[in-house]
C-alpha cells in the first residue's frame, strides 16, 4: 500500500531531477554561446557564427574541444586535491536546483505533482549553506595547483566569498522577516497575484533595498565581473584555473555558468513572484497548461537576469581589491544592517508582526 | 539494522576516522581538510536527530565559514621543516595534561548517561527544527543566550583590537 504510493512518487523525483539536470546544463552550455553573442552586440561585433545556423551549435563545438584537449596535471601538485577541486565547484552548482520551485503543483493523467525536487523547510539556509561550500572547489584547487597566481587566486576567492557572504546573509534575513518563512516554495507562493492589498505582490516592490543588496553579493559569489578578481588575467595570469586544462578548466568556466543561471532563479524566487505570470490564470486554467506555462514565465524571468549579468560583465570594469574590500564590509553589511532594522520597526508599526 | 542505524554506523565511523586523520596528517592543510569531513559527519547526526535547522547553520557557520577562514591562514604559513618552531618539552606536557583533563571531564560527564534509547515527546524530538529552536531560545533561555551574543561581540571587539596597527 504505502508502496504503491512510494514508488510512483520516487519515479517522478527521478525523472524531475533529470530534467532539472539537463535545464541546467542546457541553460549553462547556451550561457557561454549568448555571453559571446552579447559581448559582440555590446561591441558591435557579429560573435560566433560559424558552427550551425546563427552559430548555434557553438556550445557543442566548445564541448568537444574541451573533451579532445590534452590533460595536464602538475607533476609537484596533489593529484587527489587537483581533481577534486573542479568537481566540488561542479557539484555545489548543480545541488543547488533541488530546493528552486520551477512551477506550482502540476496534475498529470489526475494525479498532482509539485514542481520542485524537495522542499525542505529551511529551504533558504539550504541554499546559504551550498553557496558557502562552492568556496572549497576554488580553494582546494588553486592550492593543489601549486602555483603562486593559483593559490593568490584561490585566496581572493575566499576572501571576497566570506566578505560577501555575511552582507548576502543578512539580506536573506531581511527577506525571511519579510515573508516569515523559510521555505523557497512557500515564499513564491506568498508572492502569487501581481496586486495584493493594493500594492505589487512581488517581494522586490515590498523592499528593494534587500534585492539590490541581494544582487550585488550574487555577482559577487558567482566571481562575475566586476568581482572577479580571483581570475583576473590582467594580475594573477589565469587566477586559480591557471594549471586547468582540458575539461577540468571546462567544469570551472561551466560551474560559473550554472551558478549564474541558479543565482538568477534564487532571484526570481525571492524578489520577482517566483513562477507568478500577472494576469496569467485569467486566460489559463488548465491544470495541465498553466503550471506549464508558469514554469516557461519562471525560466524567462531567470533568462533576463543571465542576460543582467552579462550586460554588467561587458560594460563594468573591474574593481580594485580595496575598492572590493571597501564596498562589501564598509558600505554592503551596514547598509544590509540598517535595511533588516528598518524592516522589523516597519513591519512592527504597520502591526505585520 | 533499519535505514537509522545503518546511518548512524557509517556517519559515527567517517566522524572518528577523520577527526584521527585531522591530528595525524603531516601537512596542516589535510588536517584542515579532514576536519571539513568531519563537521559534515556531525551535521550527519544532527539530520538524523531531525534537527535539520543545526545541522544546516553547523555546515554554514563551520565548514562555510570558519574553515575556510583556517585553510586562508594555513595557506600563508611557512609550512617548511627549518622554520618549524622549536616545542620544547614542559609545552608537550603542558598539552598532555589538557588534553588528558578534557578526557576525564568528558569521561565524567558520560558515564552515567543510559544507552536505551528513551521515549522522547513529540515536542522534544523537534525541538531542532527552526520555529521550536527559536520558540525555546528566546522564551526559556533568552539571558543565556544574549550574554553570548555580548560575549562574542566582545571578542570581535578584541580581535580588531589586536588586529589593528598601533598608532602613536
Amino acid at each position: 500500500m504505502l508502496l504503491a504510493v512510494l514508488i510512483p512518487m520516487l519515479a517522478y523525483k527521478g525523472i524531475l531531477v533529470v530534467i532539472v539536470f539537463a535545464i541546467s546544463l542546457g541553460v549553462a552550455a547556451y550561457s557561454t554561446y549568448a555571453e559571446r553573442k552579447v559581448s559582440a552586440l555590446m561591441q558591435d561585433r557579429v560573435g560566433p557564427d560559424r558552427a550551425g545556423p546563427f552559430g548555434l551549435l557553438q556550445p557543442l563545438a566548445d564541448g568537444v574541444k574541451m573533451f579532445m584537449k590534452e590533460e595536464i596535471i602538475p607533476n609537484v601538485s596533489n593529484k587527489f586535491l587537483f581533481i577534486l577541486g573542479p568537481a566540488i565547484s561542479m557539484m555545489t552548482a548543480l545541488l543547488t536546483g533541488a530546493v528552486i520551485p520551477w512551477g506550482p503543483d502540476i496534475t498529470i493523467g489526475g494525479n498532482v505533482y509539485p514542481l520542485q525536487v524537495t522542499d525542505v523547510n529551511i529551504g533558504v539556509l539550504y541554499l546559504l549553506g551550498v553557496v558557502s561550500i562552492g568556496v572549497y572547489g576554488v580553494m582546494i584547487g588553486g592550492w593543489a595547483s601549486n602555483n603562486k597566481f593559483a593559490l593568490l587566486g584561490a585566496l581572493r576567492a575566499s576572501s571576497q566569498m566570506i566578505s560577501y557572504e555575511v552582507a548576502m546573509g543578512i539580506s536573506v534575513i531581511t527577506l525571511i522577516l519579510l515573508t516569515g518563512t523559510m521555505s523557497t516554495a512557500e515564499i513564491a507562493e506568498q508572492q502569487q497575484g501581481f496586486v495584493q492589498d493594493s500594492w505589487l505582490g512581488w517581494n522586490f516592490f515590498k523592499n528593494p533595498v534587500t534585492f539590490l543588496i541581494f544582487f550585488i553579493c550574487a555577482l559577487a559569489e558567482t566571481n562575475r565581473t566586476p568581482f572577479d578578481l580571483p581570475e583576473c588575467e590582467t594580475e594573477l595570469v589565469g587566477g586559480y584555473h591557471t594549471e586547468y586544462s582540458s575539461m577540468k578548466l571546462g567544469l570551472f568556466l561551466f560551474a560559473e555558468y550554472i551558478n549564474m543561471f541558479i543565482s538568477s532563479a534564487v532571484m526570481v524566487t525571492f524578489f520577482f513572484g517566483g513562477y507568478s505570470a500577472p494576469f496569467l490564470n485569467r486566460f489559463v486554467t488548465d491544470p495541465f497548461w498553466f503550471p506549464m506555462l508558469s514554469t516557461l514565465v519562471f525560466l524567462g524571468k531567470t533568462i533576463f537576469f543571465i542576460f543582467v549579468f552579462m550586460w554588467i560583465r561587458w560594460t563594468v570594469p573591474r574593481f580594485r581589491y580595496d575598492q572590493l574590500m571597501n564596498l562589501g564590509w564598509k558600505i554592503l553589511i551596514p547598509l544590509s544592517i540598517i535595511n533588516l532594522v528598518a524592516t522589523a520597526v516597519g513591519m512592527w508599526l504597520t502591526g505585520k508582526i | 539494522m533499519t535505514v537509522t542505524q545503518i546511518l548512524f554506523v557509517v556517519l559515527s565511523l567517517m566522524a572518528v576516522l577523520s577527526g584521527l586523520f585531522t591530528i595525524f596528517s603531516k601537512n596542516p592543510v589535510f588536517s584542515a581538510l579532514w576536519l571539513i569531513v568531519a563537521f559534515f559527519a556531525i551535521a550527519g547526526h544532527y539530520i538524523l536527530l531531525n534537527a535539520q535547522f543545526l545541522a544546516v547553520v553547523h555546515i554554514i557557520v563551520y565548514a562555510g565559514a570558519i574553515m575556510v577562514l583556517f585553510l586562508y591562514v594555513v595557506f600563508m604559513i611557512n609550512l617548511n621543516k627549518e622554520t618549524e618552531p622549536n616545542k620544547p618539552a614542559w609545552v608537550r606536557i603542558a598539552a598532555v595534561i589538557s588534553g588528558g583533563m578534557m578526557m576525564l571531564t568528558l569521561v565524567a560527564a558520560l558515564k552515567g548517561a543510559s544507552l536505551v534509547p528513551q521515549n522522547k515527546s513529540a515536542e522534544a524530538l523537534n525541538i531542532g527544527l527552526a520555529s521550536n529552536l527559536g520558540k525555546v531560545l528566546f522564551n526559556d533561555f533568552l539571558v543565556p543566550f544574549e550574554l553570548s551574543s555580548v560575549l562574542l561581540l566582545a571578542a570581535m571587539v578584541g580581535a580588531v583590537m589586536l588586529g589593528k596597527r598601533q598608532i602613536h
